[in-house]
């Protein structure tokens, strides 16, 4: 394996800012900045590691195909297999440098992608940048429209139902873990059935417009409300019992004001690390949102190029979503410092 | 699913992995030094879990990844069990045991659930609601959709089955790697193990289908891998807890070959907690291969596998309703039976342990 060469990061950078900062002698509470900056370079250095191991699965995956790799693309391109001729192979292999060792490939490639270069299309005859960045804000509105809809919908529920006595606290719980595992493709269908079918409320196929985003988002968004409300709901309990809340309640603050203002803040943490987690998991959700909807998507691009074995734009997809990935894990670390200041100095 | 995703899962589910994947993957994910991880818990957890979990050597089932880590309970269903009275009856638990139970029928002899042959065309029968004749009702060519699903049922399985084993047998490779190996050699393994959790499950999964061709086989391995990571994630942290803990420590004191004691200390500790996360595996997997099929990518639609059935149905989902619905619904009673039989197997498996 290639990544067994890797270094690891971590040695990489840790003296770095221990030797920029005022000497490794004193790391205590005084001076939190160099600790702050030694995190912060070993976060970013283990992302590049990571992004870069997943460039190399995408390219070990184009490597991968079964076959030799001109015959595969020409027949893509035609759309029958046959047999080629050598004159029509090296066309192919002179146009995507396939006759070239692996590892002048895998340096064409890992240049290129520093460049923003993901390669081009065997079927579409055109860069795979084009053809993402035309879908890539489509599906980017939905996930995120998800996210904060599934935010909502966590926050106003757990409110609601969290520390509520036995039978409330367990009905949350329940609908909880339910919802958390309905699949997405299905509780699609029926939203569609119900709202744009049956109720006639919202298009059948979703537009640009926010209407038609709204069943889409929904659909992302429920099962995620659930999954983060199971996190929150027994920080929620758990901080309803503290000291602070008993504080707050005799100074005369209601109820849904103690929940809000203080409960909520304690309790959202594992939501928020869960965030970055669903960056991905939505991601994947779109995927299939966008075909029951007939939405325009990364997801349709991706499920198109599955299937007529189009790796390029297969693994493109793939990369930058793993690389999305790795960007809000870093913002949800660096939102879970502001949230809690704990975390900067363990 | 989710993922899936979610599962996460999954996947989300997300993917949602397994419905334990937030707990796991997810702070897990935020890097290599999970100390924002850490510390998520209020201290106030940790001082309840410590207490709680004084005498637990085997830190916690599948939700704690983390050596040391406080143990973090999502999956329980109070914050604050009480102490020595009688639980009560969990419906839940009785609903998912009858549910396991009708799956395990169809399974072992769909013949005498539905006697009705699955495949039979009856073209004056077609796209008739679930009714008394039809209890799911019948398809465009009046093939009986109760039937299909419950023949459907081996296909299906076979597949959760599969991808289970293709997963969890990855995830014990990575994950003992990881935890177990030289030095340099876990770290590139741990490093790998991170760079597979960039991809969300179900984008793991279409890549592999890309390259090996979309069939049954290949959705189970597809799904297979693509789930493997986190419980990579999961079963490393495992072992390493249970290889830092005291009675292993007391054995390596007391002289025993290190050999022995992985095997008759580490690896039966470290293994029996996942009993609960394959059987949340399953299901999950299950969801997953569906979604794959649903997207036209998975088993071809003669099939009568459940996410087959679904695909098949979407054409007529303005005319019957049922062919997409009954199916969908049967996928998630199957992974919210395995996901609340996996919990209470978790939580008898704790219990247990004290």
């Amino acid at each position: 394996m290639t990544l067994a060469s890797s270094t690891d990061p971590r040695q990489l950078s840790l003296p770095t800012p221990s030797g920029g900062a005022g000497g490794p002698a004193v790391p205590d509470r005084a001076s939190s900045w160099p600790r702050l900056v030694r995190r912060v370079v070993r976060r970013l250095a283990g992302a590049a590691v990571v992004l870069w191991g997943a460039a190399t699965v995408a390219f070990l995956a184009q490597v991968a195909l079964p076959g030799d790799r001109a015959t595969v693309i020409f027949n893509i391109r035609a759309g029958q297999p046959i047999e080629r001729t050598p004159e029509e192979l090296a066309a192919i292999n002179a146009q995507y440098g396939l006759a070239d060792p692996v590892v002048v490939q895998y340096w064409r490639y890992l240049t290129g992608l520093l460049r923003g270069d993901l390669g081009s299309s065997y079927q579409q005859f055109r860069p795979v940048t084009d053809v993402i960045g035309e879908q890539v804000g489509s599906t980017l509105t939905l996930t995120l429209a998800a996210i904060a809809l599934a935010w909502v919908i966590m926050v106003a529920w757990v409110t609601l139902t969290a520390g509520r006595g036995p039978r409330v606290s367990a009905l949350g719980a329940a609908v909880d873990t339910t919802v958390a595992g309905l699949p997405h493709y299905w509780l699609g269908i029926v939203l569609l059935l119900v709202f744009a079918l049956r109720l006639g409320l919202v298009p059948v196929i979703s537009g640009t417009s926010p209407l038609g985003l709204l069943l889409p988002a929904l659909t992302l968004a429920i099962p995620l409300a659930g999954f983060m409300g199971q996190a929150t709901r027994t920080e929620f309990e758990t901080a309803l019992q503290q000291p602070f809340v008993v504080t707050a309640r005799l100074r005369g603050q209601s109820d849904l004001g103690v929940r809000l203002r203080h409960v909520l803040r304690h309790s959202a943490l594992p939501a928020v690390t869960l965030s970055g987690w669903a960056l991905g998991a939505t991601i994947s959700g779109a995927v299939v949102v966008e075909s029951v909807f007939s939405r325009a998507g990364i997801g349709r691009v991706l499920v198109t190029a599955v299937n007529s074995q189009d790796l390029p734009i297969v693994t493109g997809v793939v990369v930058l979503i793993a690389a999305l990935y790795v960007v809000a894990n870093l913002v949800v670390d660096a939102v879970h410092v502001i949230l809690d200041p704990r975390a900067t100095t363990s | 699913m989710s993922p899936t995703v979610p599962a996460p899962a999954t996947s989300a589910a997300a993917g949602r992995a397994a419905a334990s994947s937030p707990d796991t993957s997810g702070p897990e994910i935020a890097g290599p030094d999970t100390a924002a991880g850490r510390s998520v818990a209020p201290s106030t957890v940790l001082d309840r879990e410590a207490g709680e979990n004084s005498g637990g050597t085997v830190a916690g089932g599948p939700g704690t990844p983390s050596p040391g880590g406080p143990r973090r309970r999502f999956l329980s269903p109070r914050t604050t069990p009480p102490a020595g009275r009688r639980r009560p009856t969990r419906w839940g638990v009785v609903a998912a045991s009858a549910a396991a139970l009708f799956f395990a029928v169809a399974l072992v002899w769909p013949a005498a659930l539905s006697p009705r042959d699955p495949l039979a065309l009856d073209l004056t029968a077609a796209l008739q609601a679930p009714g008394l004749a039809h209890w799911f009702g019948t398809d465009e060519a009046g093939r009986d959709l109760f039937a299909r699903v419950v023949w459907g049922t081996r296909d299906s399985l076979a597949i959760g089955f599969g991808a289970t084993l293709v997963s969890m047998t990855t995830a014990l490779v990575l994950g003992s790697l990881a935890a177990l190996a030289p030095r340099w050699l876990a770290a590139a393994v741990d490093r790998l193990i991170e760079v597979l959790l960039a991809f969300p499950t179900l984008l793991l999964a279409l890549l592999l289908v890309a390259v090996i061709g979309p069939s049954a086989v290949s959705s189970m391995i597809a799904v297979g891998i693509g789930t493997a990571p986190g419980y990579a994630r999961m079963i490393r942290g495992q072992v390493l807890s249970v290889r830092r803990s005291g009675y292993v420590e007391a054995a390596v004191a007391l002289g025993h070959p290190r050999r022995s004691v992985l095997a008759r200390h580490v690896v039966p500790n470290a293994v029996r907690p996942l009993v609960a996360v394959v059987a949340l595996s399953i299901g999950q997997s299950i969801v997953w291969a569906s979604s794959l099929s649903f997207l036209g990518l998975g088993v071809a639609p003669p099939s009568s596998e459940w996410g087959a059935l679904l695909e098949a149905g979407r054409t007529y989902v303005t005319h019957g309703w049922w062919l997409t619905v009954i199916p969908g619904l049967v996928i998630a009673a199957l992974a919210l039976t395995t996901t609340t039989l996996g919990k209470a197997l978790q939580d008898s498996l704790e219990r247990g342990e004290r």
